[in-house]
């Protein structure tokens, strides 16, 4: 196993001193010098027809450079090739308040300001749908003319023989449960900053992208550009969470503004345009039923999901795909059948967010099967013991399982927590909860198949001695440079220090498919890991010469290389790389990493989703305090333990499983946006509520390594497996807390007041009808 | 020609901006985030609301942290005004940036700067916080990256290596 830059503690991450000094550039703090302002004017309604959109008195303001309208755009964008349905600005309809309809560039923002409020705009209104159930009634409008019932996808999967194993259930049980539309809310709010050179017709663009090779791509199709003509550049990006993995409008439409005004246009939104953009976790509604034997084994299961998918495709397909086919892999499920359907809404667009489409489900799936347990007398971490797989191993539905570390997560939270001993000793009102979630380590399958390895890095060594690492790789805080800068110093035994790392920028680094599905440690981390082990290999070639001795009998360690068992026979790594300059000059090498087919999926519809080299898992055990006088829930402690494989970067694997299951805890306690007639009604800070210092926990993060037999190191993903888990062992706390369960997420008070409520009436009832027995 | 309309009110503004006093013109209604941001050039200070929600742009006042988004510039007239930039001296890294740096108080880093001058105020006024201390006064900051818990535990180290 290898000693990782010669701590396990883990390392800081390389760009770190840049973030505490203030120095790092983001979108905004770029060089402006120069730069057009640009503006939006969204929709004031939630959809209708555009009747009349009249520029001319904002072009002829003074001061205004561009303007531009939906009829500018002639070719529609979306993150998926079979599913582009959105222009940077409407064309003809508008589906959701907010959406954007025109742009403009000036010299400054106030002229900006004052020329949107120039332009005329009529909209002949149409019916409008908040809620998927109104938009798939038989009579309602379509939002899109070709998605009759307003129905973007369905979904119907089955694996196993259901009825049979439902038959053969001791106990089956069927819940519905709701959960709420919540946001990625990172701090920075969205920006971009393109500059488009009218001389050399080059268009250089600078946003705040999880995933650059998208930007690129989708630039050049609604621009109609030559793609060798864009640069896309990434600087440091305020997080992500799956907000930025799409390419957005205002990025489309910063650049087309930059090409009419022949100049530098900066676009910042605000932080309620920043909302309105969107693209999260749907609103969704789940009907589970569960088969259980009195074993504690599962027998059948049967999920419908209905998402509230919003006013575009985006993601959507995906979703609702990942919703069903990650039922599968965190247990031994011997029949499985899901349906689903994504709807079109006169919402924002939703789309992918940390643990995408995976979360609600793995949510209602943890309540009913905790709550089942309960019903036949089983403790909740037996009734998961009793479920695990066996890797290697393949699910229902052709899911690789290569890992699996859940077994030990499970003994570790449980030990932890204090579970045996504490659990139904809390006093009244206090609770333990527990459960478990898993998540993939990159898609198998890209979205924009091209036949290419689904990463490349380079790395390049030069005179100087220094060590260049090339990855496309979008860092967006969660340390991916600084794992690229390990595989490679652990692969050339060198001090992390002398691996300088070059990312995000297509002019110099090679095409990356992006920071999404937790893909980069285990597709990049190989590539680096390759293309290190490339170079070593010539290294190693030159320092025997050098020795005069077989390159087979020399070692690389400790920033020299050396015949094997005779450490002073050796030379230093810079004398090595002199060596192997000769008649060579500067030394590129390429690394590479390919998803081999077999771990593509299944070769049903839509199979490839969820899909993967290997899964993360994790179990989390929640303790928390219920007011039963003001419904409010606090979180004390969590304890919760992730299997990643190997932990590279120890230090960066617990901030992720922290934020991860903090992020949880924000959707399972509070967050949620709401919308009155299409109105956002949390478009804020203080209205979209999230977890502050004061409302956070103490969160115990273990790290479990299964050593994947193909992740870099054995490494796999570390940042979304944790989410899932916090909301069911939160709601499971709640019900020992107090006794209700909760089918409805977010806990709020209100919610919490309203379970209780019901409970003592229900209490009442029992009693009333006890007494007449 | 372009008319830019009429000129608002204009002022010279004298504050001592990390140590160095200056002078700037500053219009009566500039935002002191605006004013360092585009006028002094200190783009550590973030934006990341409309107004007073998250923190980002917090800076100190005469040893006060307050949000910059909600304060005109004017307001700081012969007043010390101090930023992420100001930290540093003299080749080393302040005891707070040390922490947050080694502990990972940063993740993405947009909420550290406005996080690390909070935490400066406080310890400014209170040199060994409680746990419970760092967290109020850091309850105006939001972070969506960490779950607070490492910079919490950066706070801590700091007062650590400060005592
Ligand atoms: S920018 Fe958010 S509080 Fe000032
Ligand atoms: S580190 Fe990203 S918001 Fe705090």
């Amino acid at each position: 196993m290898p000693t990782l830059a010669g701590t396990r503690d883990g390392v800081p991450l390389i760009d770190g001193i840049d973030k505490v000094t203030g120095r790092a550039r983001y979108t905004a703090d770029l060089d402006h010098r120069g730069a057009f302002v640009g503006r939006m004017l969204r929709s004031p309604c939630s959809h209708g027809q555009i009747t009349r959109l009249d520029v001319e008195r904002a072009r002829q303001l003074p001061g205004v450079v561009a303007v531009l309208t939906g009829e500018d755009f002639r070719v529609p964008y979306g993150v998926l090739p079979i599913a582009m349905n959105e222009y940077p600005l409407a064309r003809g309809k508008v589906r959701y308040r907010g959406e954007p309809v025109a742009a403009v560039a000036a010299i400054d923002a106030e002229t900006a300001e004052r020329a949107l409020s120039l332009i005329e705009l009529d909209v002949r209104e149409l019916p409008a749908y908040y809620e998927a159930a109104e938009a798939r009634a038989a009579d309602a409008v379509r939002i899109h003319d070709d998605k009759p019932g307003n129905l973007e996808r369905e979904v119907h999967h089955t694996f196993g023989d259901v009825a049979a194993g439902f038959a053969a259930a001791d106990l089956v049980r069927e819940e519905l449960i709701d959960c709420a539309e919540i946001n990625h809310a990172q701090i920075e709010p969205h920006a971009a900053l393109a500059e488009f050179d009218p001389f050399t017709n080059r268009l250089t663009m600078q946003s705040v992208s999880q995933v650059t090779f998208y930007l690129h791509l989708m630039l050049a199709r609604c621009l109609e550009m030559d793609e060798s003509r864009i640069r896309v550049i990434k600087p440091f990006v305020g997080g992500g969470f799956g907000a930025r993995v799409e390419v957005l409008n205002f990025e489309l439409v910063t650049a087309m503004l930059a090409r009419a005004a022949g100049g530098k246009v900066a676009m910042e939104l605000s932080r309620e345009e920043t909302f309105i953009t969107h693209r999260a976790r749907p609103q969704t509604r789940i009907r589970l039923k569960l088969g259980l034997g009195r074993d504690g084994r599962l027998r059948a299961c049967e999920c419908e999901v209905v998402q509230r998918g919003g006013a575009y495709a985006g993601y959507g397909v995906i979703t609702i795909l990942y919703a069903g086919s990650l039922l599968h892999g965190l247990y031994d499920l011997p029949a499985v059948k899901y349906d689903g359907y994504r709807v079109y809404t006169n919402t924002p667009p939703c789309g992918a967010m940390r643990g995408h489409g995976s979360v609600d489900t793995r949510h209602a799936f943890e309540v009913l099967l905790d709550r089942m347990a309960r019903e036949l007398g089983l403790d909740p971490f037996e009734v998961r013991r009793r479920n695990l797989l066996h890797a290697p191993t393949r699910t229902l539905n052709e899911l690789a399982i290569m890992s699996y570390g859940l077994a030990e997560c499970l003994d570790r939270v449980e030990s932890a927590s204090g579970w045996k001993a504490r659990r139904g000793r809390l006093p009244h009102g206090k609770g333990l909860g527990m459960a478990c979630s898993h998540y993939v380590s990159g898609a198998a399958k890209p979205i924009h198949w091209t036949g290419e390895p689904h990463a490349v890095v380079n790395v390049k060594v030069d005179w100087d001695g220094s060590v260049t690492a090339f990855t496309g790789a979008a860092d967006i805080g969660q340390g991916s440079s600084t794992m690229v800068a390990i595989a490679v110093a652990e692969t050339l035994g060198l001090p992390i220090e002398q691996v300088r790392v070059i990312a995000a920028d297509s002019a110099t680094t090679p095409k990356d498919n992006g920071a999404y599905s937790s893909r980069i440690t285990f597709m990049v981390g190989n590539a680096a890991i390759d293309a290190a082990r490339r170079l070593r290999g010539m290294l190693t070639e030159a320092a025997a010469r050098r020795l005069d001795c077989d390159p087979a009998d020399v070692e690389c360690a400790g920033g020299r290389f050396h015949v094997t068992g005779a450490t002073d026979r050796g030379i230093t790594f810079e004398e090595a790389v002199k060596a192997a300059l000769v008649d060579q000059g500067t030394l590129t090498v390429k690394g590479t990493f390919t998803c081999p087919p077999e771990a593509q999926g299944g070769k049903h519809r839509g199979g490839a989703v969820g899909s993967t080299m290997g899964f993360s898992y994790a179990a989390q055990v929640v303790e928390v305090s219920v007011d039963e006088d003001t419904g409010q829930v606090t979180v004390d402690r969590v304890w919760v333990a992730l299997d990643c494989g190997f932990a590279i970067n120890p230090l960066a694997v617990r901030g992720q499983i922290e934020g991860a299951v903090w992020m949880g805890m924000g959707q399972a306690l509070m967050e949620e946006t709401r919308y009155l007639n299409g109105m956002p009604a949390h478009a804020s800070f203080l209205e979209y509520r999230m977890p502050t210092s004061l409302d956070s926990p103490p969160i115990d993060a273990q790290i479990v390594e299964s050593i994947d037999p193909n992740g870099p190191f054995g490494a796999k993903e570390a940042s979304e497996g944790a989410l899932a888990s916090f909301a069911p062992a939160l709601v499971a706390a709640i019900a020992d807390a107090v006794g209700v369960d909760l089918d409805e997420l977010p806990a709020t008070p209100d919610r919490i007041l309203d379970a209780l409520v019901a409970r003592r009436r229900r209490q009442r009832l029992d009693a009333v009808a006890g007494g007449g027995r | 020609m372009f008319d830019p309309g009429p000129i608002p009110g204009k002022r010279l503004l004298r504050i001592r901006l990390n140590g160095r006093w200056r002078e700037d013109a500053v219009a009566d209604d500039q935002l002191l985030v605006d004013y360092l941001r585009d006028t002094a050039g200190l783009t550590g200070t973030k934006t990341g609301c409309d107004g007073g929600e998250c923190g980002a742009c917090t800076v100190l006042v005469d040893d006060e942290p307050i949000p910059s988004c909600l304060t005109l510039a004017a307001r700081c007239e012969g007043r010390s005004v101090e930023t992420i930039e100001g930290l540093a001296a003299g080749g080393r890294l302040h005891r707070l940036q040390q922490a947050f740096h080694e502990k990972l108080g940063a993740q993405c880093g947009f909420c550290t700067p406005g996080m690390i001058m909070a935490a400066e105020g406080l310890l400014r006024r209170q040199p060994d916080p409680s746990e419970a201390e760092i967290r109020a006064a850091l309850a105006g900051n939001l972070c969506r990256c960490t779950g607070y818990v490492k910079i919490v535990e950066s706070v801590r180290a700091a007062a650590a290596a400060d005592a």
